[in-house]
């Protein structure tokens, strides 16, 4: 479903990738460790097409990302629901505007966004916030509304880059369960973390990287660094 | 899918609405910013329109008077006038007779008793009869007066501004060919004319700065926003559908600014009418602001949106990655 070949990514003369071949399989759970600095965030611009690779090609279901139209590239990336390490909320909308405008881009009908918006917001625990503004938001809770936002359209694809970064244990735990949940249901989950415990419950497939390389592939892995 | 044009339409309007109410201090000095454009643009027009009548008005003082002798038969002077009408390039031809000539002699001098006997010891009627005529344009006496000479020597047989010797002319004298006449004439022009050429320099330098300016401030207002958009672009959406509420909202800030600037020409117009009606000749600003108020509306109003519309379409077309 999403194939990497070859991609190296070099920002001045530092390679934050290098020579990155691998491929996702349509249901996999799929976590990316490494140190920080590993080049993990990059790894997922590269499959939104947020930056272009300095070479290589990322394949979507075929498509080669970084090569389709304009209005190709926009149904892929409606496609792929995306928990940015910095949330990327927009500012000036409330949380529940947030989550409708993602639903607003993907061509969702004003009884679907009644409707799903403040199911998705009470599914991450945040009923009761829906009209505050990310700068009225906890880093936590910006978090999970940046979550909310990702899963909302039932996406075919997950990124959760470092998902659960700002939360507790509870909620970490909540939200990682919802990654399983949505997993279970056939959503493709891409997720990185630095959380051993995380890492270590879930038993799937594990790709550890170091200075831009994979270094490690493991089917059932472990947090090992 | 099953979104109606409908609905997009209402939702590109809310979010219009809703960033431009909800972006507070970014609005206000975004309508300010504009209202300085467009009351400078009200200023250009405004301008202009003063320069053209005052221009105009200057324009109007010049003509040639035709002088006739007292001998000259009406009928004859009638058929000048006539003809002279008739030509494309002259716009008025008064024909004053030597009766109303004198009258307006006697009325000019009648605290002077002196003259006024003199007149009347003379006795009879010592002036001719006079016609004034008014060229459409400054440039085309030359041509008239020209087409005059001609009648004169037709009709006097000769010598220029003849004082009527051979087989009694009818014109006695034409004031074009006085040279100080002529100078002022051609004097007038050339201060019209740089004056027109100074007038829309400026206008069209003061119209570019107000356009840059335009522009400018919508761009700061979206610059605000790249990251949003950035953003808007990740999650999927369209250009079109990121674009259309910013313009909705650049709009509104040229609509607001068009109309504030009209409520404050209101009273600039009618203080500067009161003070310089007589400065401008016939031209009251106030009269001619609220006469052309409609002119002013679409000019105003319709800069402010069209600029915020082109601005803001530009500006997020910056931002958008892809
Ligand atoms: N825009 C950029 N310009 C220059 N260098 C960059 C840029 N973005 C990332 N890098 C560099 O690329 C490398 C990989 O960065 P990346 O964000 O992918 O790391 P990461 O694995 O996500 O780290 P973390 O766990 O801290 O989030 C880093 O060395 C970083 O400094
Ligand atoms: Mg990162």
């Amino acid at each position: 479903m999403i194939y990497f070949d070859k991609v190296t990514k070099l920002y001045g003369n530092s390679a934050a990738l290098e020579d990155i071949n691998f491929s996702i399989e349509p249901g996999e759970f799929i976590s990316i460790v490494g140190h920080s600095g590993a080049g993990k965030t990059t790894l997922m611009k590269m499959l939104l097409a947020e930056e272009r690779p300095t070479s290589g090609d990322v394949y979507f279901q075929s498509a080669n990302i970084h090569d389709v139209s304009r209005a190709t590239l926009n149904q892929i990336r409606r496609r792929i629901g995306t928990i940015f390490q910095d949330f990327r909320l927009l500012p000036y909308k409330t949380a529940y505007e947030n989550i409708a405008f993602a639903m607003e881009a993907a061509g969702r009908t004003d009884e679907e966004i009644y409707s799903d918006v403040p199911h998705v917001l009470e599914l991450v625990d945040l009923g009761d916030k829906l009209n505050h503004f990310p700068h009225q938001l906890s880093g936590g809770e910006q978090q999970r509304v940046a979550i909310a936002r990702a899963i909302v359209n039932q996406p075919d694809v997950i990124m959760a880059d470092e998902p659960t970064g700002n939360l507790d244990p509870v909620n970490t735990f909540e939200v990682i369960q919802i990654l399983k949940k949505v997993n279970d249901l056939g959503t493709t989950v891409i997720l990185t973390t630095h959380n051993k415990g995380v890492i270590d419950s879930l038993k799937k497939r594990v790709i550890t990287m170091d200075r831009g390389r994979i270094i490690r592939d493991d089917k059932e892995g472990m947090y090992v660094l | 899918m099953h979104v109606t044009p409908w609905t997009t339409i209402k939702r590109i309007f809310r979010t219009g609405f809703l960033n431009f109410w909800r972006n507070g201090f970014v609005t206000l000095s975004s309508i300010l910013m504009m209202t300085i454009t467009l009351f400078t643009l009200g200023l250009v027009v405004f301008s202009g329109v003063v320069l053209n009548t005052t221009l105009q008005s200057l324009r109007d003082k010049a003509d040639i008077n035709i002088y006739f002798t007292t001998s000259a038969p009406e009928d004859q002077i009638l058929a000048l006038q006539n003809t002279l009408q008739a030509r494309p390039d002259v716009a008025q031809v008064v024909y004053t007779s030597s009766d109303a000539e004198l009258a307006a002699f006697r009325d000019r001098h009648q605290n002077d008793q002196l003259t006024l006997q003199a007149l009347d010891e003379l006795g009879g009627n010592p002036l001719g009869a006079v016609l004034t005529v008014k060229a459409k344009d400054l440039t085309q006496y030359d041509a008239i007066a020209q087409f005059l000479e001609q009648q004169q020597s037709v009709g006097g047989g000769g010598s220029g501004s003849g004082s009527g010797s051979a087989s009694s002319p009818i014109i006695d004298k034409v004031n074009y060919f006085d040279a100080a006449h002529r100078a002022a004439i051609d004097k007038l022009q050339s201060i019209t004319d740089s004056a027109e050429r100074i007038g829309l320099v400026i206008i069209i330098i003061l119209s570019l700065v107000t356009v840059a300016i335009s522009f400018n401030t919508v761009r700061l207002a979206i610059y605000t926003s790249r990251d949003e958009i950035a953003v808007m672009q990740l999650v999927g959406a369209g250009r079109n559908y990121i674009r259309a509420p910013f313009m909705v909202e650049a709009i509104m800030y040229g609509l607001f600014a068009g109309l504030f600037t009209l409520v404050l020409y209101y009273p600039i117009t009618y203080w500067l009418g009161q003070q310089t009606a007589s400065f401008f000749g016939d031209l009251n600003v106030f009269a001619y602001y609220m006469g052309h108020f409609f002119f002013f509306f679409v000019v105003i109003v319709g800069t402010g949106v069209v600029l915020g519309a082109i601005a803001s379409f530009l500006a997020v077309r910056r931002y958008l990655k892809i």
